[in-house]
């Protein structure tokens, strides 16, 4: 009975704790139901963030570049599709046996081996290794046949810059190729933008307008596991091709310019009077900018590095000559203006003056006798300008000369290798070399030589400025947001007024105080091209829908001895680099002109046999295209 | 009462099936289906290793639960003392002889399968336990003989289980031991004392843990002190759980497990495999499904004539509760990390064995609730 009663006690026991720990577990329960829905309901936003945050990983592509095209919308910087081949080593079975088949297919040499091993080491075994970048359709081709023996090896096809024209707008354009650590950290952008494989401006427009050519990256998300191999692709969102550029430039032209400069060095500048539009600006000799989009190889670098020509140099720009005879309009005018001299002010010359005891030569021995202003402009007479120079000063000269745009940069900001050349006067003397100015120093500075120094480029818009009555033009390579039409542009130009599209305001123009000077030098060139004893008379066209005018010029790049003038030698016994610059500045028609251009020929010899004849073929192959150009009238908005 | 011994074992095999627990036993199959399809998610929605070795245990186990169960419930009575040396004796066989594995040293090859006999100690102490209290008196619990003989009772396997080292287990069988005791009739003041005790004793007790041992509690505290390491596990459980809503992500689509980022998915992380993949509706559809399982369990204690039954049925629910307490708790965070799986879910053969003999026994119980044990 106790018994009973004991196991009776211990039943109610049992139960009753029982019941205690029932409670507790309903208790925790509970709770474990709490923390189920804090997580899952409350907190479940921040939960999937980090779960899709775990699983998705995105790949930025590298942007396509912005199309740079020329006045006729002829594409001179473009993309093509470039195929690569790529290997991923975690599907590859036997790498080296692979290697050696790659090596015989494409040719691979040892370096380019080694650099693949070295890869393979440093990559997660996902990840692709370029092997090559660029291979030609015939190596695609051949790759993709024996594809089937060549597992875990990817061809692909990708975008790359192109230049179509090869040369021939390499210092207009610069080229593009992988950025250094420099270039990334320095722009935001390109920081922002940057993947591997991306290639950046290096030099030219194509550095200068990086943020609009550049394009967005397109994205490609994909799911990776947690070892960060890609599982499968989620989406693409693609990226936005860069801002189109349109420039000013005509390829014809421009093509014509390199053809005409073939194996020289020199340059060809052509513009539009009115508008300003930069028509060609060529640099001789130049090189494919496409060499350096897959890395430049160390001899092709050597060879344009180690050119006697300078290929290097954009000679339109940075490139700075003593004008020589080329400066002469100018110092006419200067004259003129400010009333030193008339038309009927002459000079004798006996082939040289003597000044203190230094002797002046003219380039003709005998002399020219007595010449007037059209006279001595015609034949180039040193003396006559020597005279003119003595009487103006150099100081009245170098307001007019800097009016005109020399010793000033041309085209701003947009090339940062543009040069300012130098225009000088008694104060820079002074102030530069510490030296008082010495009168024989003005009589050299009027035949354009001594400390004077100009870009290409900038006897281009001198010329040009007197080629459109007298008015400032404002040069510009790119076609802005409100392009003016070449008629709207004239015919605001001879109200006086400059429509200014940067500011939007009309400014006056004017760079003479008596138009009527500026026809009386315009008539001196123009007997300078087309009159019998005139310097480029032989390269005159008479067809007067493509006359133009002209001014020569010869810049001795060293003192001439008196031995060597006595000598008098032909230009293929004097070494290049003693010879003479052939420069020629002109402008056309000559009835309503349009187009003023300027021509160098490095160490060519003289003006009239080197340059002139350059401008006679120029002149009608730019006349002809002029009416095209005209009808060129939709203005495509860019803006820049 | 001799009587009555005769009438039970006059139970025929038609009457012992028709006995069984039909909700219990629906809810562990259903509980078995489910766990099959997760461990298929859990193979990437392939049948691979795991789906089919789970299977087959699974296959294996659950006729054995139904085996055990036909053995009359004094049949276990009388063996439990044995089976609980048994094991014991098992225990110091793997601390010379076992498999080591990342550390540890706690199996031993059965050729079929390799069997973790301190998986069948959270059975065995039940048993032991629950024999000793039946036949104690009850003005006899509190003395000092039969509390030193119960503390034996278990600190004796857990040393062993500990030197193994396998904290998280050795947690679960002095906890399934303890409650015996409590069920029992040990006074609460022991209980609040030795709480107290434990409490002021613990800096020392984590001062003999182990390196990596004390780095999970430090990770417990703080999961973000090292994301890609020690907190990495429970960091990344969150956020699949979280991740799954209210409804989930539905079955095979969970995106953390499918990608691997959830470690010891097949084991202690299944349930966060599952709550990704089912949501909050899941997941609380899963822990109805235990808490069926436990009141079923907890009801056929309250049923049994013998308090051994009673005891056992009690002491076993309450096992059943405290693993899923403790291994959903570490897998939400709010536990420290310790080794411990979730029954029948998690892929691992010998807590299968141990939850299908315990609910064999259950059973066993069930069938013969009228059974009285002197």
């Amino acid at each position: 009975m106790i018994k009973f009663n004991s196991g009776i006690r211990k039943t109610d026991v049992i139960n009753r704790r029982m019941f205690i720990i029932g409670a507790a577990k309903v208790v925790v329960f509970v709770g474990i139901v709490a923390r189920l829905f804090s997580l899952q309901i409350n907190e479940n936003k921040k939960y999937l963030t980090l779960s899709d945050k775990n699983r998705i990983r995105e790949w930025k592509l590298p942007p396509t570049r912005g199309n740079i095209v020329d006045y006729f919308g002829n594409v001179i910087a473009g993309n093509l599709k470039v195929y690569q081949l790529h290997i991923i080593p975690e599907q590859v079975e036997n790498f080296n046996y692979l290697l050696v088949r790659l090596k015989n297919l494409l040719n691979l040499s040892d370096k380019r081996i080694a650099r693949i091993n070295k890869l393979k080491a440093e990559l997660k075994p996902w990840d692709s290794i370029i092997v090559s970048e660029n291979l030609s359709w015939s190596q695609f081709v051949k790759i993709n046949n024996y594809l089937y023996d060549l597992v875990g090896v990817k061809p692909v096809m990708t975008i790359s810059r192109n230049y179509p024209f090869n040369d021939v707008y390499t210092h207009v354009l610069g080229y593009v190729s992988q950025p250094n650590e420099q270039e990334i950290l320095e722009n935001e952008i390109i920081q922002e933008r940057f993947v591997p494989g991306m290639k950046i401006g290096k030099l030219g427009l194509e550095k200068r307008l990086e943020n609009h050519l550049i394009g967005t990256n397109a994205i490609q998300r994909y799911e990776v596991n947690a070892y960060g191999k890609r599982i499968n692709q989620l989406e693409h969102q693609k990226g936005e091709q860069g801002s189109k550029i349109r420039l000013t430039v005509d390829t014809e032209i421009q093509k014509a310019c390199g053809k005409l400069l073939n194996e020289k060095a020199g340059s060809i500048s052509v513009m539009d009077i009115y508008t300003g539009d930069i028509i060609a600006m060529y640099s001789s000799p130049s090189y494919n900018p496409n060499l350096f989009l897959f890395g430049i190889s160390q001899d092709e670098w050597q060879l344009i590095r180690n050119n006697p020509l300078k290929p290097l140099l954009n000679k339109t720009l940075s490139g700075l000559y003593s004008p020589g005879s080329t400066i002469k309009p100018i110092v006419a005018l200067s004259a003129l203006e400010n009333k030193v001299i008339d038309t009927k002010f002459k000079v004798k010359c006996t082939g040289k003056i003597e000044l203190y005891g230094q002797t002046f030569h003219c380039w003709k021995e005998k002399g020219h006798g007595w010449v007037s202003l059209k006279n001595a402009m015609k034949q180039s007479c040193d003396t006559y300008f020597y005279e003119v120079a003595r009487l103006l000063g150099v100081d009245r000269l170098n307001i007019t000369a800097e009016k005109f745009g020399l010793g000033k940069k041309v085209l701003g900001d947009y090339f940062d290798n543009e040069k300012k050349g130098l225009f000088p006067n008694t104060k820079w003397k002074k102030n530069n070399l510490g030296k008082g100015w010495v009168l024989g120093e003005t009589l050299i500075t009027g035949i354009g030589q001594g400390y004077i120094q100009s870009t290409p480029l900038q006897l281009c818009m001198m010329t040009a400025q007197i080629a459109n009555g007298g008015f400032a033009v404002k040069p510009k390579i790119i076609v802005d947001s409100n392009p003016i039409s070449y008629q709207d542009a004239k015919q605001s130009m001879e109200s006086g007024l400059l429509f200014d599209t940067d500011s939007e305001e009309l400014l006056d123009k004017k760079l003479f105080k008596n138009q009527r000077n500026i026809k009386i030098v315009q008539e001196a060139m123009f007997a300078s091209t087309n009159e019998r004893f005139g310097t480029s008379y032989k390269s005159r066209i008479d067809d007067p829908k493509y006359q133009f005018a002209g001014k020569t010029g010869t810049a001795q790049v060293k003192r001439i001895s008196k031995r060597e003038r006595e000598l008098d030698l032909e230009l293929e016994q004097i070494p290049y680099k003693d010879r003479d610059h052939a420069l020629y500045v002109a402008y056309g028609p000559y009835v309503n002109p349009r187009y003023a251009l300027s021509i160098i020929v490095e160490h060519g010899g003289s003006g009239s046999k080197a340059a002139a004849p350059i401008a006679k073929k120029l002149f009608k192959l730019i006349i002809d295209r002029h009416d095209l150009r005209n009808k060129q009238s939709n203005f495509e908005r860019i803006t820049v | 009462m001799f009587q009555h011994d005769r009438l039970n074992n006059e139970i025929t095999l038609f009457q012992k099936i028709k006995n069984l627990d039909y909700i219990l036993l629906i809810s562990v199959i259903l509980l078995s289906v489910l766990s099959v399809f997760v461990m298929y998610s859990t193979d990437g929605g392939e049948i691979l290793f795991h789906t089919k070795n789970h299977f087959v245990k699974l296959a294996v186990f659950f006729p054995l639960m139904i085996f055990v169960a036909f053995f009359n419930i004094k049949f276990w009575h009388n063996f439990s003392y044995i089976i609980y040396f048994i094991v014991i004796l098992l225990l110091i066989y793997v601390s010379f002889f076992g498999l080591k594995s990342s550390g540890s040293q706690r199996w031993m090859d059965l050729y079929l399968f390799v069997l973790q006999p301190s998986e069948l100690m959270k059975i065995a102490i039940i048993m032991c336990l629950a024999k000793y209290f039946h036949r104690i008196k009850i003005e006899n619990v509190n003395s000092f003989t039969s509390i030193t003989i119960v503390l034996s009772i278990i600190i004796i396997p857990i040393i062993f289980v500990i030197a193994q080292p396998d904290l998280g287990t050795s947690i679960l069988i002095a906890l399934s031991g303890l409650i015996i005791l409590w069920l029992g009739g040990m006074k609460i003041k022991y209980f609040i004392y030795s709480f107290i005790t434990f409490l002021i004793s613990l800096p020392f007790i984590i001062s003999f843990l182990k390196p990596y041992q004390k780095l999970r509690i430090l990770t417990f505290l703080d999961p973000d002190r090292d994301p890609l390491g020690a907190g990495y596990q429970i960091i990344q459980s969150k956020i699949a759980i979280g991740s799954g809503g209210l409804n989930g992500k539905g079955f095979l689509k969970g995106t953390q497990s499918y990608l691997d980022f959830l470690p010891e998915k097949h084991t202690d992380f299944i349930f966060t495999l599952f709550s990704e993949e089912f949501g909050f509706i899941g997941s609380v559809g899963l822990l109805i499904l235990y808490s069926i399982i436990i009141f079923r369990i907890i009801r056929i204690g309250a049923i049994s004539r013998s308090n051994f039954a009673r005891l056992f049925c009690f002491g076993y629910a309450f096992a059943i509760f405290i693993y899923i307490v403790v291994n959903l708790s570490m897998v939400l965070g709010l536990l420290p990390i310790v080794g411990s799986p979730l029954p029948i879910m998690s892929y691992g053969g010998s807590s299968m064995l141990a939850t299908m003999i315990g609910l064999g026994i259950v059973l066993s119980a069930k069938i013969n609730h009228k059974q009285m044990i002197a």
